[in-house]
Order: structure tokens, then C-alpha cells, then sequence
């Protein structure tokens, strides 16, 4: 079974965080990782960086410009992975734009993800009706989720049509806008998420984007299975240590 | 062989939409109206009239007999430079502004390299009365100065933007997050044959009109109704594929794209995308891009801001793989000299978008009886800075 499916039966109010490989330096992918889940995380999104990341907002991009400069390729993640298997056993995704993938091969791309141990993908940047009709096999080959987004302004038929081909969970955007801005939670965001949760989809829904304290991980995860914390995390290791992650976590469960 | 965009939004094996799911509203939005709209009857009536009363259409198509007994052939200038604002972006902008206007949009976001684009869509914007917000590259912002304060004085906003090259590339990035950040009020102006579809066939469409007066014009003046040669510079694309729009499938007459080498194209400072790109994925397209082994986008360079693009419209990728169009590169120096050569013996100073373009007049050997069209798609103006600093002028 995939690590995604069997962490999502085993718990609720999964907690998932997304960390810019090769970032502060480029040696920390795996201690970052291995620190995360040694504190209690149970997911994490593996960020492939990338020269020009459309949908995120200032802290990722200068996050994923540092990783660069660091010397990260798709390459160079693959080698840093190639034994994550004998170190943590939570579900990684990797979270890339499509062109670096491309140009790897798609194919060779997912058969390095299965060899390493990945259980998902996420390539915002990848159309849906695309995915569907020339790489749904190969990600099924290859025991690889794809993990897609939906959004507030996602129609209902749209929702349940990514939800038919969806594997693992749906990835909810919780507001229109780019990562990285805090945001609270109003009504219209809960309102959206009651939206979701009432369509009673196949798949659950974790929520992403805007996430950055126990409140907002609370609010969100009253609705979903879980939440997705990137750039508030990003934030936090670029101002502090990384020794500190167990703090930046704990925080996250202090309500 | 066919030249116009499939159902799936592809030029061959170039184009689609690549987009982030937060966006797929909007284009699918516009993707199932565009040509409803533009075909409309009243859009057409309206758009041809604002072209003609407003900017200044149509152009001339202007016999250049100094450069045309210099070489020994037939040159014909399309005086784009003489449109409104001093490009051919006019033709792009005005109709977009009408497709806004009917999808019921109230706020208009635009990128901008050299500024032109950024100018025309500020000059609608104040004519229509919509707001405006344009995002320019802060390298940009240094060296099109005048540019800058013609949209500001036209009452929009520019957002400088300083990630990555700090030029059109980034600018458009940037664009593209406002918009999905404001997905229900806003819509996207693109100034180039890029982006996802339908952008790059809408563009092209709306800049069709050039090489539709073309033919008109040939027919008066010449009694041929299409000429031998177009030729005209490509950043993303946009005049070329006005120029060579109604002559795409008549293959007697020959395209020539020409790209900006900057400094040569082996010395790791040019934006000749045909020749070190590969194909990828940019803006939301799969088209030729320059990039590293790895598919990181890559910093292209060129004197002229409108050219310093690293992708070209998936339309000129199509031109190019299958050879319909020959692709030439044109270094900074070169350039420069034409926008001198044109100005001494034509008496017009060009953008040096367009210099670039004339270039081919020193590699091709033009027959007596040939008719050669060179898109003229910018006047000088706001390269007046570059030329001084250039010429010691």
C-alpha cells in the first residue's frame, strides 16, 4: 500500500510540511527531513526548486534561488534521497514545476521516485486533462500519487472530475493567491472548506497555503484531514537554526 | 500544412496550457469566448474603428528607394513605429481591451519589457477607463526611463520587480501571480504571441491586421498581392506574427524571423531562443526556451529590452521546426549600426527592437524584381539613452 494511503487511514489532523531541497544549505535535505519527522511530523513535500516558480509568492522563490545557487539539481536531489528509505518512513511527495521533470524524462523521472521510496508527486504546472491522457499509467506504474489542487473558485463538476482521478488526497488551496501569505481564516474560507467537506468526495482533502500557526492548522484541520505548511516553515528555518524545528512544531500543536 | 492553432490549443508540438490549477477559471474563461468575441460583428466594428480614429491604422507601407537602390531590390517599410505610442502593441492592447470589457473585467494587469507594451496598455486603460497595474523588470525600469514615466502620466501603476533577471521574464512571472491573486475581477493583457492558449492565437489574430494592409497595400501599389520577403525581429514574436499572419500558408513567400544575438550567440550573452533554446515549458507554453541541462530557465541578454526573452511564442517554435520560416541572429553591434544606417539614409530612427530586422539586408541576396517587407514594428524614441550612450552622440 502506498505510505500516503495507509498514514491517511491511521490518523487525522495531518500535519504536512513542504521544505525547499537543498535549503539553507544544500547537504540539509536530509537532516531536515529526518528532524521533521523525529518531531512529529507526518508528511513532508520535498520541493524540487525551480528558476521560475509561478505559483509561489517571495519566500519560496528566494528560497528555491538559494537552493540553485547551492547547487541543487534534479540529480543532485536523487543522490541526497538515494538511502531516505533506512532513515524516515513517513509518506515524501515530491512538489516540482513540470519543465525540470520534462527535461529529466518524465518516465525516468517516476522510476527514480519508486526506486527511491517517494510515495507522490505534486507538479502544480501539469494540466489535469494531460496528466489524465498521457501519464496516468506511468504514475500508476510506478506507485506514484499525483497529487492535484483544486481551489475556491474550482467548480463543483471540476472538483468531482480531479476527485475521480485523484489518488491519496486533494490538495486545497484555501484562498486565490500565491504561497507564503499569512492569511486568517475568515468566513468565506471556512465556508469554502464546509463547501468541500460536504461534497463527500472518495478522496480526503488537506488544505494548503496560508497556514502558518496552530490557529490557522486548527481552523483548516477542523474541516480536513490535515494541512500543509510551506512558507511559514521556509520562514522559520531561514531566521532561525534548524536545530530549532522541534520549537517550530511544537507551535504548530500548542492550542 | 497549417499554421493555425488546433482545438487543443497547439501549433504542432508547440503550445497548450500549462497553467496552475488557480488559473484554469480564468483561461478556460477566456479560452470558450475569444473568438466568440473577436468574431462578433459590433467587437469588429468597434476595434477597426478605434485602430484607424484612435491609433492611426492603417500604416504606411512606405518604399524605401535609398535602401532599395543600395541593395538593389524592393524594400518596403510597414511603418508600425508610426502607430500610436510608437509600436505596433497598439493593435494587441485595444482589442484586448474590448475582450476585457465584455468578459465584464474592472482591473487590467500587463507585464512589459522595453515599456511598449506597457505603454499601449496604459494608454487603453486610460481611455477606457479601467485601472491599471503594469509590472516591469527593475533592469528594465533603468534603461526605458521615458517609458516608465509615459505610463505613469497615463495613470497606472508600475510594480518594479526584482526577482530573478529583473526583466521581461520575471515581469511576466509576476504578472502572472496577480492574477492568481485576483482571479475575479482582473484580466491578464498579454503583450506577446505567449502565455498559455488561447493567448498566443488570440495575440496573433489581433496583430494579424498588419500583413492584412500589407496585402491591400502590395495590391495598390504594385498590383501583387503578396510580397517575396517579410522580415521582422522576434523577442516573443508578436509583430512577426502580425507580418507573416496572411502569408503563413502561401509558401512563396518567404518568412524571415530574426533574433537578437546580443553579443554573439557563443558568448553566453544572447536571446537567439531558435538557436540555444530547447523545447519546455515557459509561461504556460511548450515552446523553445533557453535553459540549462537541468530546465531552469536561463537569462537571455540583448541590448534591446524587447528582444531579451528566453522563450519565443509557440507559433515561431512551429515556423521554425518545420522550417517554414528561416531564423536569423542579429548581434547588439549590428543593431546598432542599422538603427544609425536607417536614420542617415532614410531619415528614421527605429527601435532597436526593429534595427535588428534590417540586418538581414546584409546576409540575403535580393533578386531586382523582389519584393522584400520589413516590418518596422518600433520608432527609436525610447532608445534614444542606448544610442547616445552607443554613438557618443
Amino acid at each position: 500500500m502506498n505510505r500516503i494511503t495507509s498514514k491517511l487511514q491511521s490518523k487525522d489532523k495531518i500535519l504536512s510540511i513542504y521544505i525547499t531541497a537543498g535549503y539553507p544549505k544544500l547537504a540539509d535535505t536530509v537532516s531536515v527531513i529526518q528532524s521533521l519527522e523525529k518531531y512529529g511530523v507526518d508528511m513532508i513535500e520535498i520541493g524540487l526548486p525551480y528558476s521560475d516558480p509561478l505559483a509561489d509568492g517571495k519566500t519560496i522563490q528566494n528560497s528555491s534561488t538559494q537552493a540553485l545557487h547551492n547547487g541543487m539539481t534534479t540529480e543532485v536531489l536523487f543522490e541526497q534521497l538515494q538511502n531516505i528509505r533506512k532513515q524516515v518512513s513517513i509518506p515524501l511527495i515530491i512538489m516540482g514545476y513540470f519543465n525540470p521533470i520534462l527535461q529529466y524524462g518524465v518516465e525516468a523521472f517516476c522510476q527514480k521516485c519508486n526506486e527511491i521510496g517517494i510515495d507522490g508527486l505534486i507538479i502544480p504546472d501539469l494540466p489535469v486533462e494531460l496528466y489524465e491522457k498521457q501519464y496516468k499509467t506511468l504514475f500508476k506504474k510506478y506507485n506514484l500519487f499525483n497529487i492535484l489542487l483544486i481551489t475556491p473558485q474550482t467548480s463543483e463538476a471540476r472538483i468531482r472530475a480531479i476527485d475521480r482521478i485523484s489518488e491519496g488526497f486533494i490538495y486545497a488551496v484555501s484562498t486565490a493567491s500565491v504561497t507564503g501569505k499569512s492569511l486568517e481564516f475568515g468566513e468565506n474560507e471556512m465556508n469554502y472548506f464546509q463547501r468541500i467537506k460536504n461534497l463527500k468526495l472518495r478522496n480526503p482533502f488537506l488544505v494548503g497555503f496560508g497556514i502558518h500557526s496552530a490557529k490557522t492548522f486548527e481552523q483548516a484541520t477542523f474541516y480536513s484531514k490535515g494541512a500543509i505548511i510551506g512558507s511559514a516553515f521556509i520562514k522559520f528555518i531561514t531566521e532561525n537554526n534548524s536545530a530549532r524545528i522541534k520549537q517550530f512544531v511544537a507551535s504548530l500543536k500548542s492550542n | 500544412m497549417s499554421f493555425k492553432v488546433n482545438k487543443k490549443g497547439f501549433y504542432g508540438d508547440f503550445g497548450g496550457a500549462f497553467i496552475p490549477e488557480m488559473l484554469y477559471p480564468n483561461i478556460e474563461e477566456l479560452k470558450q469566448n475569444y473568438l466568440k468575441i473577436i468574431k462578433d460583428k459590433v467587437f469588429q466594428k468597434e476595434y477597426h474603428a478605434l485602430l484607424k480614429e484612435y491609433a492611426g491604422r492603417p500604416t504606411p507601407l512606405y518604399y524605401a528607394k535609398n535602401l532599395s537602390e543600395l541593395y538593389h531590390t524592393n524594400i518596403y517599410l510597414k511603418r508600425e513605429d508610426l502607430l500610436h505610442t510608437g509600436a505596433h502593441k497598439m493593435n494587441n492592447t485595444i482589442g484586448q481591451i474590448l475582450v476585457a470589457k465584455r468578459l465584464g473585467k474592472k482591473r487590467i494587469i500587463a507585464e512589459t519589457g522595453a515599456g511598449q507594451h506597457g505603454v499601449a496598455t496604459a494608454t487603453v486603460c486610460a481611455l477606457m477607463g479601467m485601472q491599471c497595474v503594469v509590472y516591469m523588470g527593475e533592469t528594465d525600469i533603468q534603461r526605458q526611463a521615458p517609458n516608465v514615466a509615459r505610463m505613469k502620466m497615463l495613470g497606472s501603476e508600475v510594480i518594479s520587480v526584482n526577482s530573478g533577471s529583473k526583466t521581461l521574464k520575471d515581469a511576466t512571472n509576476e504578472a502572472i501571480r496577480d492574477w492568481i491573486s485576483n482571479p475575479e475581477d482582473t484580466y491578464y493583457i498579454i503583450g506577446s504571441v505567449v502565455g498559455p492558449h488561447p493567448y498566443p492565437d488570440m495575440v496573433a489574430r489581433l496583430q494579424s491586421v498588419i500583413s492584412k494592409e500589407i496585402k491591400t497595400q502590395l495590391m495598390q501599389k504594385r498590383m501583387a498581392s503578396s510580397p517575396d520577403y517579410v522580415i521582422a525581429c522576434v523577442g516573443g514574436g508578436s509583430n512577426a506574427a502580425g507580418a507573416f499572419y496572411h502569408f503563413l500558408e502561401n509558401e512563396k513567400v518567404k518568412l524571415i524571423a530574426v533574433e537578437a544575438a546580443g553579443k554573439g550567440n557563443d558568448s553566453g550573452h544572447s536571446a537567439a531562443t531558435s538557436v540555444l533554446g530547447k523545447i519546455g515549458i515557459i509561461h504556460g507554453s511548450m515552446t523553445l526556451l533557453m535553459q540549462s541541462e537541468d530546465g531552469q530557465i536561463t537569462e537571455p541578454y540583448s541590448i534591446s529590452a524587447g528582444l531579451d526573452y528566453p522563450g519565443i511564442g509557440p507559433l515561431h517554435a512551429h515556423l521554425k521546426a518545420t522550417k517554414r520560416a528561416e531564423f536569423v541572429s542579429v548581434t547588439d553591434d549590428e543593431a546598432m549600426q542599422w538603427g544609425l544606417k536607417l536614420a542617415r539614409m532614410e531619415g528614421i530612427i527605429p527601435a532597436i527592437e526593429s534595427a535588428h530586422a534590417f540586418a538581414v539586408l546584409d546576409r540575403q541576396k535580393f533578386k531586382p524584381t523582389d519584393v522584400v517587407v520589413i516590418n518596422l514594428s518600433g520608432r527609436g524614441d525610447k532608445d534614444l539613452n542606448t544610442y547616445i550612450h552607443y554613438f557618443n552622440l
